[in-house]
């Protein structure tokens, strides 16, 4: 479980976060999704001890994350932010392998060598595992970047963004993979998500942030209504049915 | 986890130990080789051959092999932390500082052991690097071409300031002496504390993994639970050692920690681990066959290696800012 107790952050001055007091149950997929600026990906930041809090505390597995160890968070929780800049000419596997360093301390073991073969497995990208980052297309690199995360082995998954550059068919495939993750590995994974729509398709539960602070946290059908989203995107929303559940209209 | 069992692989990394690293090393160990025998005086024939053989022949080949080894992991390091393919000491004001340090322990006590001497160079060096760190931190430029520009910039103004200390205190040519890094000083009886930069080879080995996921980014380190603060005081300590002493004992030496690594990670990638013999070996080499030329060229006489070094290392700076314009 991942607990938040009147946390607050001043993070510039446009955004304040907080007070935000908010649980989020272990297990499945949550979205946090919400207006520009509502501090979704700030949230997500905070929880994955990237930024540190001005008050309050959070808790992730029963671990305060800015007193524990990094070390020992690491075997816990992962996070992957939207923009990773890398400039250093690694190999798919060779990157994914980095996400045993707190299993291993960098001297893989042939335990890791089958986690880090597991994780490029899962998001099929065994054929590109001996190629350099700087020669995959964004979708792949992003790909890799969430196998990273998936063998470091953490029961916490964080992704800021994840879809973020991706087109139709890799949003649908990333969501279905971690979609996957949650249900075949048993992960938590909290995503910010910018669409609704893969919020409302692939999220057990949608946690909508607004101005710094949590609006309303629930299943998904429960956010999924015009009312809600009108009120949480501050524009009007039509909710109806689609083929495959609720889908926010709003163009 | 998935149903398909994963087929055994190679592993990721490369393997430290292959052919072609064995060939390097023969190269190489006949350049050093090259080295010993290269030089004006008659070893054979004179006398006492033998013993100024071992007074400066041995030194000055041992001098090239740990200042090459040195400056080009220095670079590589540099490179990881601040996540750009374009620094390293020389670029980023670190040998100026060093320099400045050498001054001013030189100015203070005139009369100062080397041991003292590159102590001051070592602390300026680290101030040196952290102000530079701490810069590029607040002004996240980190992918462009500005981080060297900037670097250089600023050990042009500590470069200046030096220059005018010198003037001051009439000290000028000592620091023209000092600084036109060449190795015909390094005899025996004052090249010993080189040995000093072995000991950061070792230790740049034995945390390779964590400067490589440290140039992964500040986040990815954290989340796979590194201490990212500390392997950047770390880092810059090895770099600080291993330049100061270098800048004392040989002088500067532009562009080796730039080129080395890059063309290494054009080759063979980033694994740091499998990659530092190749940085090592290749810094050595380089360093080696711009001494040799030196050495030669003008006999009786010598070139300072760093001139021979600015240049090769000018015109492959250049030709890999245009590889790299080209490849985005």
């Amino acid at each position: 479980m991942i607990t938040l107790r009147t946390v607050s952050k001043q993070y510039s001055s446009e955004v304040r976060i907080g007070p935000v007091d908010l649980e989020i149950p272990a297990g499945g997929v949550t979205a946090l999704v919400g207006p520009n600026g509502a501090g979704k990906s700030t949230l997500l930041t905070m929880i994955g001890r990237l930024l540190g809090l001005d008050e309050g505390t959070i808790e992730v597995a029963g671990m305060d994350v800015s007193t524990t160890r990094s070390k020992d968070l690491a075997k816990v929780l992962s996070i992957l932010r939207q923009e990773n800049h890398v400039v250093t000419r690694l190999t798919v596997r060779q990157l994914v392998g980095f996400g045993r360093f707190p299993h291993s301390q960098g001297r893989l073991t042939a335990a890791d060598e089958e986690r880090i073969s597991e994780a490029i497995d899962f998001l099929h990208l065994g054929e590109l595992e001996g190629r350099y980052l700087d020669e995959l297309s964004g979708g792949q690199r992003q790909r890799a970047y969430v196998a990273m995360v998936l063998a470091q082995d953490t029961e916490y998954v964080l992704l800021d963004e994840p879809l973020n550059n991706l087109d139709m068919k890799h949003s649908v495939h990333m969501m279905r993979h971690l979609r996957r993750a949650a249900e075949e590995l048993g992960r938590t994974i909290v995503i910010v998500l910018h669409d609704i729509n893969f919020a409302g398709r692939y999220a057990d539960r949608i946690c909508a942030v607004q101005g710094g602070r949590v609006l309303e946290h629930g299943p998904s059908a429960q956010i999924m209504t015009s009312e809600v989203l009108t009120r949480v995107f501050d524009t009007p929303v039509q909710v109806i049915d689609g083929p495959d559940g609720p889908l926010a209209v709003y163009y | 986890m998935s149903a398909t069992i994963a087929a055994p692989r190679a592993p990721g990394r490369g393997r430290l130990l292959d052919p072609a690293l064995l060939l390097g090393v023969a190269v190489v160990g006949l350049l050093l080789g090259a080295s010993l025998f290269t030089g004006v005086y008659d070893i054979f024939g004179q006398d006492d051959g033998a013993q100024m053989f071992a007074i400066t022949r041995i030194p000055r080949t041992i001098g090239l092999v740990l200042a090459g080894a040195a400056m080009a992991m220095s670079g590589l390091v540099m490179q990881l932390l601040t996540q750009n393919r374009f620094v390293e000491p020389t670029t980023t004001g670190t040998t100026e500082w060093a320099g400045l340090g050498l001054l001013v322990v030189m100015i203070l006590a005139p009369q100062a052991s080397i041991l003292t001497k590159m102590t001051g160079a070592v602390v300026a060096a680290f101030v040196g690097t952290m102000v530079f760190f701490l810069f590029l931190r607040r002004v996240s430029l980190r992918s462009s071409l500005i981080v060297p520009i900037i670097g250089i910039m600023l050990g042009a103004v500590v470069g200046s300031l030096s220059t005018f200390l010198a003037v001051k205190t009439n000290m000028l040519q000592s620091l023209g002496v000092w600084f036109a890094g060449s190795f015909t000083s390094v005899l025996r009886g004052q090249y010993e504390l080189l040995w000093i930069v072995a000991l950061v080879g070792v230790a740049v080995f034995v945390v390779a993994d964590r400067f490589t996921v440290a140039g992964l980014g500040e986040e990815i380190a954290t989340t796979v639970g590194l201490h990212y603060g500390r392997i950047v005081l770390l880092g810059t300590a090895l770099i600080a050692v291993a330049t100061g002493v270098v800048t004392v004992v040989v002088g500067n030496l532009p562009f080796l920690g730039l080129i080395v690594p890059n063309i290494v990670s054009l080759i063979r990638g980033d694994d740091l681990r499998s990659n530092l013999p190749w940085v090592c070996l290749l810094g050595v080499g380089i360093v080696t066959v711009c001494d040799l030329v030196g050495r030669t060229i003008i006999m009786p006489f010598e070139v300072p290696v760093s001139l021979i070094l600015g240049v090769v290392g000018a015109v492959v700076f250049v030709a890999l800012l245009l590889r790299r314009r080209r490849h985005g």
